[in-house]
């Protein structure tokens, strides 16, 4: 195919902006899907992600676009993952194209991941169009953004594309300025292959899929392919192009983008970053920015009930097939019996893995809080990775440790910026930057150690700035710090799962807080619970569950005993959802209790 | 209109003295003088329908009562609500007789009805007893004024006091009074005061039911609103216990959870339900338990008439059990008896153990202290009963 008929493009936007709903005004307007197959949103296919409104896997299509001059442009749109957990994702569908749409929402302006992404795109020097969505909203204030735009990043009036994915205004605009202002791919058909892997995904029938660029060469159906990463080699069983179901095509050449199956096992064959290239003609050098993906979040996951770690087990391998950022390794709690300590890309990734091990394969799962990896070099000068409290070494044999920082990136109303940076200080962060964006909106820039963030930051900044903040964040590297383990104890028993890691300073405070929201959560059993909280075998802080003295229905009226039953069986669903401890009932909330401790 | 075929009598029916436990059957009236602020039942205040609705309703009874095919007569009759005396006694007498015609039922059968003190005088009562009804229960609640008044109930003690005396003068010689504690605001000494009290009464049978805040209900939503405060669970505790020790040096007999009666003076009808036994229930929302079936009557007094008139059957909610089902309720009714839940008559209805079928619970909570078995009955300990739920719901299987 003629690269110059080509334009390869993404969107990028923050999270509700809008950019699914342009996505799918895009298909309609090229007649690539149907009025009668227009489902909303058609790119995000999964059931959780429409529930969410959250693009979690990004696709490619393929848009046909008869352009004003009279030519016929094949256009590939490549959604992205718009949440920060999946920050490495979103630069390689980046690195897939040469230009992206911009879209900010009329009534809200730039956030925190409009710019992390607009200044992943400019890395790898796309061309940007600016588009400003939804000005069909009453509270639309086009002006401010325009200057905004203007401002911060540098954009003329003249460059900025005013639209609405919903009443399809400006979206022949926002096709006409893709065909022009995008360069079209400069790739070499002659050199040797070099194709992209910027997504993947398993397929119960056909293996995994690997999501392409080709951007020298040419691949075609039955070649020798080899991964540059892992060197291992595939023969090309089929190729395609989505508009937007797949149709199968002979060859993909430089420019193109598509899918490519050859008898791919799972998704660690098809490692999203790496680069494919021809077995008897390799390329040199592979594609820069390869890295493998690597889990920031560790948490422990447990079957309720123990017969079922085979089941969480099959279940764990199945998700990896299509998902090569979860990993997991067996582990063992004294209090929670054998389980997986898993590694997400984040708390999001968390979050959808746990929702589908419950709801896909039905497991009863007991999470406990997630973590961060920290260094801890001990006495001997060995130098540990721990993934979990629980195997912290004791206090004694520890030198120094370090945890995860990261740089953190928050956009917020001017009026705000005081309780923002007080939450940040409190969160142990290191302040950095502060620029003004418009007169009254500002980016705040802090270090951050990624545990707070996992302890609730984000609500905590929502409601500290009535919802107007926006977050992103980026992995910085290791930093040394004061941390120590503090342990929980119910009914005088030592809970490891309870364990977690915190700083020296807020110790005190972290153990009472922890104390008193156990004991909000942990039912009340039919005898009292101490729960005591304790810093290297100190008890720091004590709280006592009350014993269940009165659980009893009233009568049982005209003989209307299907209502009784249903609140009986209700009482046994929640008896099920807890982990027995002894004679402790403690349900899943406890686990996760360390999270929610208010400042 | 569903037709229900004589049932071919189980074996289990005979293990028991023929003449105590059969089927019973239940009517229900929906009306009340007003709502109270904390029920949740199928009632609703008088004054919302007019006086041809209620008649429409009557007749809608009438007509689902004439359509049950079962020939062998019920052991019990209830008359429930809402409140049936809201109604002309003239209407309760026709329908209590075309059952007892029916099925020629003779003063053997217990035949109760609902009263509240403020819905009858001697008339009334005359009419009623005259008419078959043999056993009155009457909707006390509290001996206490400012209780009645937090209840919205709209009578005084001397009404209850009144009420009674006419019930005795008209002939009822059964007569069971319900109180309830737990109220807002009431300390166990006052609720001692209503006990005490009610020993006065002299009535057989005495219902104590610990408040239940439903949602939904302006009580809950007081509550909510911070104006309304239930009483600390300790002090709850103690007046259960009270309610026990009282009632039971009073002379009544601890046979349910919240039932004492004086000996002889069980409600019939009642343990039918904890029983498990079959009932037929007409009128609107009314609950029926037969062979494998439990089924209910569309709620809606309006719609149930209507239905009815126009011959229609009118269940909304009907569900066939598995044997696991019946089993399982057959233990946890059963269980809200003092006596417990008879294995031997357990076995022969269902065929296999109720040691066995449940070994794991039973075990666990006999371990706790909350159960325990003797004379060949599981039942109940004394620390089980304000826990119950926690029992029961371990008789809940998958």
């Amino acid at each position: 195919m003629d690269q110059e008929r080509i334009r390869n493009f993404c969107i990028i936007a923050h999270i509700d902006h809008g950019k699914s709903t342009l996505a799918d005004r895009l298909l309609q307007q090229t007649h690539t899907v149907s009025e009668r197959e227009m489902v909303d949103q058609i790119l995000d296919q999964m059931d959780l992600e429409r529930e969410r409104g959250i693009t979690i896997k990004l696709q490619a299509v393929r848009l046909e676009y008869a352009a004003k001059d009279g030519k016929t442009y094949t256009l590939n749109l490549i959604d992205t993952p718009g949440h920060v957990d999946f920050s490495y994702e979103v630069s390689r569908s980046l690195a897939a194209c040469e230009g992206a749409l911009l879209v900010i929402d009329a009534s809200q302006g730039i956030e925190a991941q409009t710019l992390a992404n607009l200044y992943m795109a400019l890395d790898n020097d796309l061309e940007i169009i600016p588009v400003i969505n939804k000005i069909d909203l009453p509270n639309a204030e086009v002006e401010r953004v325009l200057g905004e735009l203007e401002d911060t990043i540098g954009f003329t009036r003249d460059q900025v594309i005013l639209a609405s994915a919903k009443t399809g205004q400006g979206v022949e605009e926002i096709l006409e300025a893709v065909v022009e202002r995008i360069p079209p791919p400069r790739g070499n058909l002659e050199e040797p292959l070099k194709a992209l892997i910027f997504d993947s995904h398993y397929d119960v029938y056909r293996g995994a899929v690997a999501y392409i660029r080709v951007v020298d060469g040419v691949v075609k159906v039955g070649d020798g392919i080899t991964m540059m990463s892992s060197g291992r080699e595939f023969e090309v069983t089929q190729l395609g192009v989505f508009r937007p179901h797949m149709v199968s095509v002979e060859e993909l050449g430089a420019g193109e983008v598509g899918c490519l199956l050859a008898s791919l096992k799972d998704v660690k064959d098809t490692r999203v970053g790496d680069t494919i290239t021809h077995t008897r003609r390799p390329a040199a050098e592979p594609l820069p920015g390869y890295r493998a993906a690597r889990p920031m979040v560790y948490a422990g996951l447990y079957p309720v009930n123990n017969e079922d770690f085979e089941a969480l087990r099959t279940a764990l391998e199945k998700l990896q097939l299509n998902d090569a950022a979860l990993s997991f390794e067996p582990e063992t709690s004294a209090a929670l019996g054998f389980g997986f300590r898993c590694g997400f890309l984040g708390l999001l990734h968390m979050e959808i893995v746990q929702e589908r091990l419950e709801r896909q394969f039905d497991l009863n799962l007991i999470t406990t809080a997630p973590n961060v990896v920290y260094r801890v070099t001990t006495t001997d000068g060995e130098t540990l990775v721990v993934d979990n409290p629980a195997a912290f070494p004791s206090q004694g044999s520890i030198t120094a440790i370090e945890e995860p920082y990261v740089d953190a990136t928050i956009i917020v109303p001017s009026d705000f910026a005081g309780p923002v940076m007080e939450l940040c200080q409190d969160r142990r962060g290191t302040f950095q930057t502060m620029e003004y964006i418009t007169p009254e909106r500002m980016v705040i820039r802090y270090s951050l150690p990624l545990s707070e963030i996992l302890l609730d930051f984000f609500d905590r900044l929502k409601s500290r700035t009535r919802g107007y903040a926006s977050l992103d964040y980026e992995f910085r590297g290791y930093q040394e710090s004061d941390l120590v383990k503090l342990d929980v104890l119910l009914n005088g028993k030592p809970v490891d799962a309870l364990s977690c890691i915190v700083h020296r300073s807020r110790a005190q405070k972290r153990g009472r807080q922890l104390a008193e929201k156990l004991k909000e959560v942990i039912p009340r059993q039919l005898f009292e619970v101490p729960i005591q909280a304790a810093i290297g075998g100190k008890i720091i802080a004590r709280e006592t569950v009350r014993a269940l003295r009165k659980d009893v229905l009233a009568k049982c009226y005209g003989g209307d005993v299907t209502r009784k039953r249903k609140l009986l069986e209700k009482q046994r669903e929640g008896k099920r959802r807890m982990k027995q401890f002894g004679d402790v009932e403690v349900p899943q909330e406890a686990f996760m209790a360390i999270l929610q401790v208010d400042d | 209109m569903a037709m229900w075929r004589c049932p071919r009598r189980p074996s289990w029916l005979f293990c028991k003295s023929m003449t105590e436990d059969h089927w019973g059957l239940y009517v229900h009236i929906p009306f009340c003088l007003r709502k109270c602020p904390y029920c949740d039942f199928n009632s609703y205040p008088r004054s919302r329908w007019s006086r041809e609705d209620r008649r429409r309703y009557v007749g809608a009874v009438a007509r689902e009562l004439g359509g049950i095919g079962v020939s062998c007569a019920p052991v019990s009759l209830y008359f429930g609500g809402g409140t049936p005396t809201t109604l002309p006694p003239q209407d309760l007498a026709w329908l209590l007789g075309l059952a007892k015609d029916k099925w020629n039922l003779g003063e053997e059968v217990e035949i109760s009805i609902e009263a509240n003190p403020d819905t009858v005088d001697g008339e009334v009562l005359q009419e009623l007893r005259n008419a078959g009804f043999n056993r009155l229960s009457l909707g006390v609640q509290s001996l206490r004024d400012r209780d009645l008044a937090i209840l919205g109930r709209s009578y005084d003690v001397q009404t209850v006091h009144r009420a009674l005396q006419d019930a005795r003068l008209a002939g009822f010689t059964n007569i069971g009074v319900d109180l309830i504690y737990g109220i807002p605001g009431q300390s166990p000494q006052d609720w001692r005061e209503t006990l005490e009290g009610a020993l006065e009464l002299e009535v057989e049978h005495i219902s104590c039911y610990s408040l239940q805040v439903e949602d939904h209900t302006p009580m809950a939503a007081a509550i909510m609103r911070g104006e309304l405060a239930l009483p600390p669970e300790d002090d709850w505790l103690e007046m259960f216990q009270m309610t026990v020790e009282i009632l039971g040096k009073g002379g009544y007999e601890h046979y349910e959870i919240a039932n004492f009666a004086r000996p002889g003076r069980q409600c019939r009808h009642n343990l039918l339900y904890w029983k498990n036994r079959w009932y037929l229930g007409v009128g609107a929302g009314a609950h029926s338990h037969w062979e494998r079936r439990r089924w209910a009557n569309v709620k809606d007094p309006g719609t149930y008439a209507d239905l009815v008139a126009a011959g229609m059957p009118a269940v909304e909610d009907e569900r066939s059990l598995t044997e696991g089902e019946e089993m399982d309720e057959t233990a946890f009714l059963g269980l809200r008896l003092l006596g417990g839940v008879d294995l031997g008559e357990y076995r022969r209805r269902f065929g296999r153990d109720l040691g066995a079928v449940y070994a794991d619970p039973i075990a666990q909570l006999t371990a706790r202290g909350l159960l325990e078995q003797a004379d060949g009955q599981l039942r109940l300990t004394t620390r089980g009963l304000p826990v119950a739920n926690v029992v029961f719901a371990q008789f809940i299987r998958d």
